[in-house]
């Protein structure tokens, strides 16, 4: 059950021209109700703002002190950029946990996807998962693959792939070509986790549904109350019905989403 | 000092509402959500989530765009149909001390007929026509628009409905008097103003516009002056109680609302920065009855001074 609290802001950390680590002291959001990795929480970014931003979850829970949340930001208008500008010790009005992040409740061997910002929500699921993971990250170019963040999938995953549109970091090209071979060389993979650009969850989506392995994606949309309640943040499903990523995701099964629409 | 009692409830088309602060229509969705953050009691009442009589899926996203001291809404009145409100909703929402009042939207007049037959019957408090919804080509806005059709919708409505009925106004017409005569006439026993405004922003780099219907309705703190300026010249233009809204973020607004002439206000966008806001709107309002040694809240109601 999501709720309304004031988190300090513990720290504040730029990993480039235009993204911000930031981590919150959210007590009662990460104690008891279970704030975790891949959902997401509702910040109220100064009175200038009418709307709340909608900012994922990078890791929760596992740091010390416990009650700390990461998230990893970019700056991409008036609301993040306010966001951005806090400093440690500055309060923040949060509505949260939302969304309800990857199932990882069965036991299997992960394939773990990110774009860009599309890889931090995915932090917690390559540090603590408790099943076997592998992870394919993918970044425009060098300059904006926060090597604090790909470190800590370094770490933890057996092992850890890194794409760049450009070839200056990894392999050259997007993360499917990557995620295909993965898929093909090895076919012990139960499930994969993707969070990124719409164009890249489509094309990984298709990918993984070659392989037969299914495939969760974290999706995205412009939302306004944030709980459900205004149904603002509409995505089509391919039954034609419509499902909101504030309370119905953000993360989906791939195949049921209509990547056409 | 002994604090004097104030009394904040207010009467609309002879419902009691225990304080005049009621959530506005298509922002609350059923209760359930925001029910999480606070008591649904704590409300004067609760204007439901755009009823349709066949359930509608709404407009292809995006459907929110955010404007200066606002926003843009293209929902479309996505919603279950009225069957599945009665059967799913209506239960949970009456474990509540809270008026309920079903809003409804008709292809049709025979539409809103049946709608308000049903609800009267499932033991709804009350109803609220929605003659102008700007986001559906059918029906919604036409009826808004047109003082003939929103006299025909109101007589359909007043007919099968055994509960009292609100015609919910917009504000998208030259003269909001003219719809709101036609709807007395029609025999309304309240009117609800304003709905949202419509509007538009553009991508300029994509030049697209930001909403997948192009245009959407406008709420926010951006209509208030707009609201204000239109519940009193209706006001002025009937003798029915009048539920206003249109970006009501603060016990003041909510006041300036009531001055007009509205006997109760209604807070919506405001719940998107904070899901306190209607019980923040409420406290404000009493503070400012008190502040001006009101008995009653109500007696703020046209209390206004016009030049």
């Amino acid at each position: 059950m999501p709720i309304q609290q004031i988190c300090t802001v513990a720290s504040m950390t730029q990993l480039d021209a235009a993204t911000w680590w930031m981590v919150l002291e959210a007590g009662k959001l990460v104690e008891q109700h279970g704030l975790t990795g891949g959902q997401f929480i509702h910040i109220k970014c100064g009175d200038d703002q009418l709307l709340r931003r909608p900012i994922s979850v990078a890791i929760a829970g596992w740091d010390e002190p416990e009650d700390l949340a990461t998230l990893i930001f970019e700056v991409r208008g008036e609301g993040t950029r306010w966001l951005s500008q806090r400093k440690e010790g500055d309060k923040l009005d949060v509505l949260g946990p939302l969304g309800n992040g990857f199932d990882v409740s069965r036991e299997g061997h992960y394939l773990l996807v990110g774009g860009g910002i599309g890889v931090p929500p995915l932090m917690e699921y390559g540090e603590s998962l408790s099943w076997p993971r592998t992870a394919v990250l993918g970044f425009r170019t060098k300059d904006k693959a926060f090597p604090a963040v790909v470190s800590r999938f370094e770490e933890h995953c057996e092992k850890t792939y890194l794409c760049t549109d450009d070839g200056t970091l990894g392999r050259h090209g997007f993360v499917d070509g990557q995620v295909r071979e993965t898929l093909a060389q090895d076919k012990s993979f139960t499930q994969v986790l993707a969070c990124g650009p719409k164009p890249m969850l489509k094309s990984v989506a298709a990918v993984a549904a070659e392989f037969g392995v299914p495939c969760q994606v974290s999706m995205e949309e412009r939302m306004a109350c944030g709980v459900g309640a205004c149904l603002g943040c509409a995505i089509r499903m391919k039954d034609g019905s419509m499902k909101h990523v504030c309370k119905d995701g953000p993360v989906f099964n791939a195949e049921e989403v209509d990547w056409d629409a | 000092m002994r604090e004097k009692c104030l009394d904040l409830s207010v009467e609309l088309a002879g419902v009691r509402l225990k304080n005049p602060v009621v959530v506005a229509s298509g922002t609350f969705g059923f209760g359930r959500e925001y029910g999480q953050f606070f008591d649904l009691s704590e409300l004067g009442g609760i204007c439901c989530k755009g009823l349709t009589l066949h359930p509608r899926e709404g407009n292809p996203p995006p459907r929110i765009a955010e404007t200066p001291l606002g926003m843009l809404n293209s929902v479309g009145l996505q919603n279950p149909g009225v069957d599945a409100f009665i059967r799913d909703e209506l239960p949970f929402l009456r474990q509540h001390d809270v008026a309920v009042i079903a809003n409804i939207s008709g292809n049709t007049p025979e539409e809103y007929g049946v709608m308000c037959e049903k609800l009267s019957e499932a033991g709804v408090d009350m109803i609220e026509a929605n003659i102008s919804c700007p986001n559906v080509k059918a029906g919604g806005l036409a009826y808004g628009t047109r003082p003939e059709l929103a006299a025909e919708v109101t007589r359909e409505a007043k007919q099968h409905a055994a509960v009292p009925v609100m015609v919910k106004l917009s504000p998208n017409v030259t003269d909001i008097t003219e719809i709101a005569r036609a709807a007395a006439d029609g025999g309304a026993d309240a009117l609800s103003l304003i709905n949202t405004l419509r509007g538009m922003r553009i991508d300029v780099n994509t030049r697209r516009p930001i909403l997948k219907m192009n245009t959407g309705g406008l709420s926010g703190p951006a209509v208030l002056p707009v609201a204000v300026r239109m519940v009193w010249e209706v006001a002025n233009a009937v003798k029915l109680p009048l539920l206003g809204m249109g970006g009501v973020s603060t016990g003041e607004d909510a006041a300036q609302l009531l001055l007009a002439g509205a006997s109760a206000v209604a807070v919506g966008t405001a719940l998107f920065a904070d899901p306190c806001a209607p019980l923040k709107v409420r406290d404000g309002l009493a503070e400012i009855a008190a502040r001006q040694g009101l008995s009653a809240v109500r007696e703020l109601t046209g209390g206004i001074r016009p030049w």
